[in-house]
């Protein structure tokens, strides 16, 4: 299954991601050891130098994956047909055992890389690179993160063997079975709406907060609130989004809605979703730095700013996922 | 959000400026960057709409075909297997389907005959698929013979051309009555060339193999699903070994990106110095450089994605066909039905824009910690 277009691109993409970490790890090592700001030496100055190419590449690093990930759900989605039992992304994922560990990894590169973006722009905004060595130690924690990814991309569309008849999502987002995607799914619709819709009240509350007021309390409570957010609304989506866009009382699958058949509405709730979650982690991440002197003036800008962002994006994935329950003509409570 | 936009058009604004001074060389970079583009596009549009093409043709087809097979050979299905199958249930409609084909050694080609009710296709004529009736110039009320495989003329009037629009499932076919084809091929009585079923609920055609194999075990049950995804998946290998052989030349473009950006001119070099030398940080040098390479990226896109579209779908991928296609005697002549997919324009983004922007990286930055003074002493 190797020679698919997709699977080629998004192997292509991780691959260089790992090689380009790799390739900054020696220069991470010797920024951490040796930076001094207030040097003139020689080595400083060749070290001020090189941190603007590896944040650039970094930064271009990062951005592919976050690409990435959309790419990755699409070709699951897409490559469905080959699969005998397979009808959604769900069925790929499941062809063998790296499937999910690998959508997981993909989605925690995600988050991670829009932590380490956000914690990035803040530095070049400084006069005096105040996180540099925070910067580049992250990288070095990142790279192993990286390097999983890659490495279970590979084994997942090595294992893709169009033979194995995989099972489709009926049978995972149940509420009978017993794993956490079951027990979400199977949650009643009352209680999963109190929570989805208190769970992103809370995370919009927060982000707004933060971007009226920004402090770092505001900022920690956004990130804790984008977090469970995040949850909140995915379990939302498992236990009566889903429902509701299928108009189907029993169809739990948080992957189906990314197909054609269902007008792509998926692809108009995550995106928001996951800019949102990741726009609210990157606030709350930048907050332990907000003391230091030459940051103090534009740091709660910038996190004020990604709050803001945050908030659209929940309130944009609210309103949309609103819209689609008021618009389905499946009745699930009744009043 | 107003300052920093600004900042960004002003920047854009000077590298178009920039980018202008250097023609020559930049639109030799623009020619070869569009070029990779268009071929991959190319590629990609094309294979996507064989793809489509194959799956709405299927869609009309039954969704399970019964053959029976005698020693691992397909065989005739004899009198009375249509019964045993008997009634299983979800299973719409089942009907013994007559075809087979014909060499014509006038164009050296296999036609496909096959069997309709005399209701559509009155006995002694005959309904033939377009590029039969191009190939042998053919209209209708012409006659037409063929030799038996039994050495016997046989004559039918063409009472029809099937529509061209059917042309990629009927180029090579010709539609006879029952009783002309059982004459025509001596085809014994009461016999079937295969079995047609359909299933109206898709969930449940597995289950009907699954019971049609366990009542005939000599059976062999073929589901749609299955040459569809035979179809699929085919397309897609051609596509990637083509993509693989072109990742020589994606590489290739790599290093002439990397050579372009590298190759300052003493001009460039100068014109850095100034721009450090005025206020400009290595940052805004870098960011600068990075719009160049941004709007370099997306015009070479842009323009080879439309020629790519008009490639495929006005020229019929000239380029391409030969090796994608496939190949017969008797190859429909058919239009590809535009069809564009996200999953391929975000994967050719990947293969064109990320190594792009991966080898003009460490270019980009060598030339923007010019020193100021280096430059402008020298």
């Amino acid at each position: 299954m190797l020679f698919q277009p997709a699977i080629i691109a998004l192997l292509l993409a991780a691959g260089l991601a790992v090689l380009m970490l790799a390739g900054a790890a020696p220069f991470a090592v010797q920024v951490i050891r040796h930076w001094d700001i207030g040097s003139g030496s020689e080595r400083q100055l060749a070290l001020e130098r090189r941190t603007y190419l590896f944040s650039t590449l970094l930064a271009f690093v990062l951005v592919a994956q976050l690409a990435a990930l959309l790419l990755f759900v699409f070709n699951a989605d897409r490559l469905a047909a080959m699969f005998v039992g397979a009808m959604c992304a769900v069925g790929t994922l499941n062809v063998n055992a790296w499937g999910f560990p690998s959508l997981l990894m993909q989605t925690a590169v995600f988050f991670l890389a829009a932590m380490w973006l956000a914690l990035n722009h803040v530095d070049t905004l400084a006069r005096d690179y105040p996180l540099v060595r925070i910067k580049y130690a992250l990288l070095l924690l990142l790279l192993p993160v990286l390097a999983t990814n890659f490495w279970l991309e590979l084994k997942y569309f090595l294992g893709l063997k169009a033979n194995v008849i995989t099972s489709c999502c009926g049978s995972l987002f149940s509420g009978e079975g017993k794993t956490i995607a079951a027990e979400a799914s199977g949650m009643g619709p009352g209680p999963a709406l109190v929570l989805f819709y208190a769970g992103l009240a809370l995370a919009i509350g927060a982000a707004l907060w933060h971007w009226r007021r920004a402090s770092r309390l505001s900022g920690y409570a956004t990130l804790a609130a984008s977090a469970a957010g995040f949850v909140a609304s995915i379990v939302g989506v498992l236990s009566f989004v889903s429902l509701y866009i299928y108009e189907h009382p029993h169809h739990h699958c948080p992957f189906c809605i990314l197909k054609p058949e269902y007008g792509y509405q998926g692809y108009a709730l995550y995106v928001p979703l996951f800019l949102a979650t990741a726009a609210g982690l990157g606030a709350g991440a930048i907050q332990p730095f907000a003391r230091i002197a030459s940051l103090r003036a534009v740091l709660p800008r910038v996190s004020a700013r990604l709050a803001g962002l945050a908030a659209a994006g929940y309130t944009a994935f609210a309103a949309l996922a609103t819209w689609f329950v008021l618009h389905s003509n499946l009745i699930l409570i009744e009043h | 959000m107003r300052p920093w936009l600004e900042k960004q058009l002003h920047l854009i604004d000077f590298t178009l400026a920039s980018l202008a001074r250097r023609k020559t060389k930049n639109v030799g970079l623009l020619l070869a960057y569009t070029l990779i583009v268009f071929v991959l596009a190319s590629l990609s549009l094309f294979t996507h709409a064989l793809r489509s093409e194959a799956s709405y043709v299927l869609a009309g087809s039954p969704e399970v075909i019964l053959q029976r097979m005698v020693a691992g050979r397909h065989d005739l299905i004899p009198p009375g297997y249509l019964d045993k199958i008997g009634r299983i249930r979800g299973v719409q409609k089942k009907e013994g389907r007559l075809w087979g084909y014909y060499y014509d050694p006038v164009v050296n080609a296999n036609y496909t005959f096959m069997a309709r009710p005399a209701s559509e296709v009155a006995d002694g004529t005959i309904m033939v698929g377009s590029a039969l009736a191009r190939e042998r110039g053919l209209a209708p009320n012409n006659t037409i013979s063929f030799r038996s495989y039994a050495g016997k003329l046989f004559g039918f009037t063409v009472a029809a051309v099937l529509s061209p629009d059917s042309e990629l499932l009927s180029a090579d076919l010709v539609l006879l009555s029952e009783s002309d084809f059982r004459r025509f091929f001596e085809y014994p009585e009461g016999h079937y060339t295969d079995i047609a079923l359909s299933v109206a609920n898709p969930q449940e055609v597995r289950t009907v193999a699954a019971k049609l194999s366990a009542a005939l075990p000599d059976s062999r049950p073929i589901l749609r699903e299955e040459v569809l995804r035979t179809y699929q998946s085919l397309f897609d290998w051609r596509e990637g070994i083509v993509l693989t052989v072109l990742a020589g030349a994606i590489l290739a473009f790599a290093i002439l990106a990397w050579e372009k950006a590298s190759g300052l001119s003493a001009e460039e070099r100068r014109e850095i110095g100034i721009l450090k030398a005025i206020g400009w940080e290595t940052g805004d040098v870098i960011r600068m450089k990075v719009w160049e390479g941004l709007v370099i990226s997306l015009t070479a896109f842009l323009l080879g994605g439309i020629a790519a579209y008009v490639h495929v779908f006005h020229f019929g991928a000239a380029v391409f066909a030969p090796v994608l296609k496939g190949w017969s005697v008797l190859y429909p002549r058919f239009t590809l039905v535009p069809a564009v997919d996200g999953l391929q324009i975000a994967t050719l983004f990947f293969f064109t824009v990320v190594p792009y922007t991966a080898a003009v990286l460490v270019p980009i930055w060598r030339a923007a910690i010019t020193d100021p003074d280096a430059v402008m002493r020298a």
